[in-house]
């Protein structure tokens, strides 16, 4: 059974076939805590799920009765059909990466050993080991001239793209991520976090996400099993049904505020449609925009550019639009932003319209408020919490 | 009678192969007992630190030993080791030797972690693989703080054996006092604080080889309780 779970480098092909499936797990600690209570769920190959929930609710524990770093009481927890208790624990998790909360590195190696850790004990040779830790440290960003250096020289953030390289190493398909962001500050959270959806992205693993905070949840979750003390499943679903149609009090208050803002982020923008004869170049005339009838104008530069809204009635008599002072304006990209950065553009410009622009920044359009409204309208049909 | 100097070189001119046999000798009594002492306190401090149980009752024992004069020893163990032996000198010491050095083990590998520890069970260690290769080395700091200490208490206390007989350096200290002649005195003294400098230093300068990661400890382990 072991030979099923020799580890390396899985074949290309073989990365999406790890499935979690959780049957029905039961944690009971001797003391008679019950830990993990009648947990039944699939996590999905190539996708992230996020267990998430209160301390207490057995999240942690759930993570660690896949590797089996802690035996489950009762069920079963299966990959890929296969019982993990029937696989040799340090066997089984030389198959599974593991990234830990504080990163765990070890103090004593350095960063380039720290990585190749799993390909040395699975007996690779130190020169394949280390080139494969080097590819590493650059695929999560890291500077090849930390490779030499010890832990303690690395800032937190740092220690923990380790951790995600070192998780890594030998490429297993499955992956399991112990709240590794929550001991560093808030900004190098995000970029770790859309790090890992940019790692993700190119490495389709079957990942397995423990946090306690919510919106890590829904920002990284494909996703997103909601615990509650005691270690019961109260809802497990994708981030927008999760905003959208919370399953009870609990979820709804683990969710917190501005559920509904917060969901507008799951809402593409691309659908909105956009209005092309708001756009005035800076070149034209002001006294030739004054006779439009629109109260605001989009002005772009020469590469069609934005450069910010003027109202009509403040255009000068003579002279080109390039010497108006234009307002702020807000943009989002279209094809790329949700209906949430739509609305929060609209809110930046004094107009109440957003500017729609290209992934190269050029103007593509307008959306108007009364286009944003139909589309929150829309959306606030799809909710039903 | 003329004034008797402190020191006379000429004496120590005469007598220094006499006082070099003496250092080498002091060296043996010394450092065999801190070396055996540490191949016992590994297992022990091992055990220690994986049965609780285990551990203050063995502290408590070597406390007790630690707390026996040296001398009343020495006197004991004549019947049975022999009058002027190294083995008389050295069986003590390696008890107190090892009342230092298993809980710098025991503290030691307390120094190691937690999250260091979970990591390593999470990659796949076996727990002999992940003993020597992540807990023992982790370890090693504390490990060489209490090293350093039974070394140097090591080196003076042999000094004491010269009262049964066999005491390296301590041999000065009984001869200058019996002929009220102050010159061995003042060398022994001498000798015995450069001897236990000198340990000292190499293990300093074999700390910062071994560990050249070692001022991570306290970034490292930040939460957990401080060494020995």
């Amino acid at each position: 059974m072991g030979r099923l779970w020799q580890g390396g480098r899985a074949p290309a092909g073989d990365q999406g076939l790890r499935m979690i499936t959780f049957d029905d797990v039961t944690k009971r600690y001797p003391d008679g805590t019950v830990a993990v209570d009648g947990l039944s769920l699939q996590a999905p190959s190539g996708e992230i799920t996020v267990f998430v929930g209160p301390s207490g609710c057995g999240k942690t524990t759930s993570l660690r009765m896949i590797n089996r770093m802690i035996d489950a009481t009762g069920g079963r927890i299966l990959l890929d059909g296969v019982d993990v208790r029937t696989i040799d624990p340090p066997t089984l998790r030389r198959g599974i990466g593991y990234v830990i909360q504080q990163a765990g590195l070890f103090p004593h190696r350095k960063i380039v050993d720290n990585v190749a850790t799993v390909p040395y004990l699975l007996g690779w040779d130190r020169r394949k080991a280390r080139a494969r830790a080097m590819e590493l440290l650059e695929r999560v960003g890291l500077d090849p001239k930390l490779a030499g250096r010890y832990p303690f020289q690395l800032s937190g953030g740092q220690q923990q793209r380790v951790g995600v390289a070192r998780a890594l190493a030998a490429d297993p398909p499955v992956l399991l991520m112990d709240e590794p962001f929550s001991a560093v500050d808030p900004i190098v959270r995000a970029s770790l976090q859309d790090e890992l959806l940019r790692l993700q992205a190119e490495l389709n693993k079957t990942i397995v996400f423990v946090t306690h905070d919510i919106d890590e949840a829904i920002k990284l979750g494909d996703r997103v099993a909601v615990l509650r003390v005691g270690g019961r499943l109260a809802q497990l679903a994708a981030p927008a049904e999760l905003l959208a149609d919370p399953a009870d009090d609990f979820v709804r208050e683990f969710l917190g505020r501005d559920r509904g803002i917060r969901r507008l982020s799951f809402i593409p923008g691309d659908g909105l449609r956009l209005r092309t004869d708001l756009t005035v170049p800076a070149s034209a005339e002001a006294a030739s925009a004054r006779g439009t009838a629109e109260p605001w104008l989009v002005v772009v530069d020469a590469d069609g550019r934005p450069l910010g809204w003027v109202a009509r009635e403040d255009l000068p008599d003579s002279g080109t639009l390039a010497g108006v002072p234009a307002a702020p304006y807000g943009a989002f990209v279209r094809g790329r932003d949700s209906l949430r950065s739509a609305l929060d553009a609209a809110l930046l410009s004094p107009s109440g319209n957003a500017v729609a622009v290209d992934g190269s920044g050029r103007v593509e359009g307008v959306v108007t408020r009364q286009e944003l409204d139909a589309a929150l309208a829309r959306a606030a049909e799809g909710a039903r919490g | 009678m003329a004034e008797e100097p402190l020191v006379r070189w000429d004496w120590i001119g005469r007598n220094w192969p006499e006082i070099l046999e003496l250092v080498a000798d002091n060296v043996v009594m010394a450092l065999v007992p801190v070396v055996v002492g540490l191949l016992v306190a590994l297992p022990l401090g091992l055990a220690g630190a994986r049965w609780r149980w285990f551990y203050q009752p063995a502290v408590g024992v070597m406390n007790v030993v630690y707390s026996l004069p040296s001398l009343a020893v020495f006197i004991v163990l004549i019947p049975i080791t022999g009058l002027a032996t190294r083995t008389t000198v050295m069986v003590p010491l390696v008890f107190y030797a090892m009342a230092v050095l298993i809980p710098a083990v025991v503290d030691g590998l307390a120094s190691v972690p937690d999250h260091v520890r979970q990591s390593a069970v999470a990659m796949g260690f076996t727990p002999l693989r992940r003993l020597l290769a992540v807990e023992l080395p982790i370890a090693v700091p504390v490990v060489l703080a209490g090293l350093r200490v039974a070394t140097v208490s090591s080196v003076s206390l042999v000094s004491v054996g010269a009262l049964v007989g066999r005491g390296g350096l301590g041999y000065l200290f009984i001869d200058g006092w019996q002929r009220q002649f102050p010159t061995p005195i003042v060398v022994g003294i001498v000798l015995v604080v450069l001897l236990a400098g000198a340990a000292d230093l190499l293990l300093v300068l074999a700390q910062r080889w071994l560990t050249p990661w070692a001022s991570a400890r306290t970034a490292a382990r930040s939460g957990r309780r401080g060494a020995a």
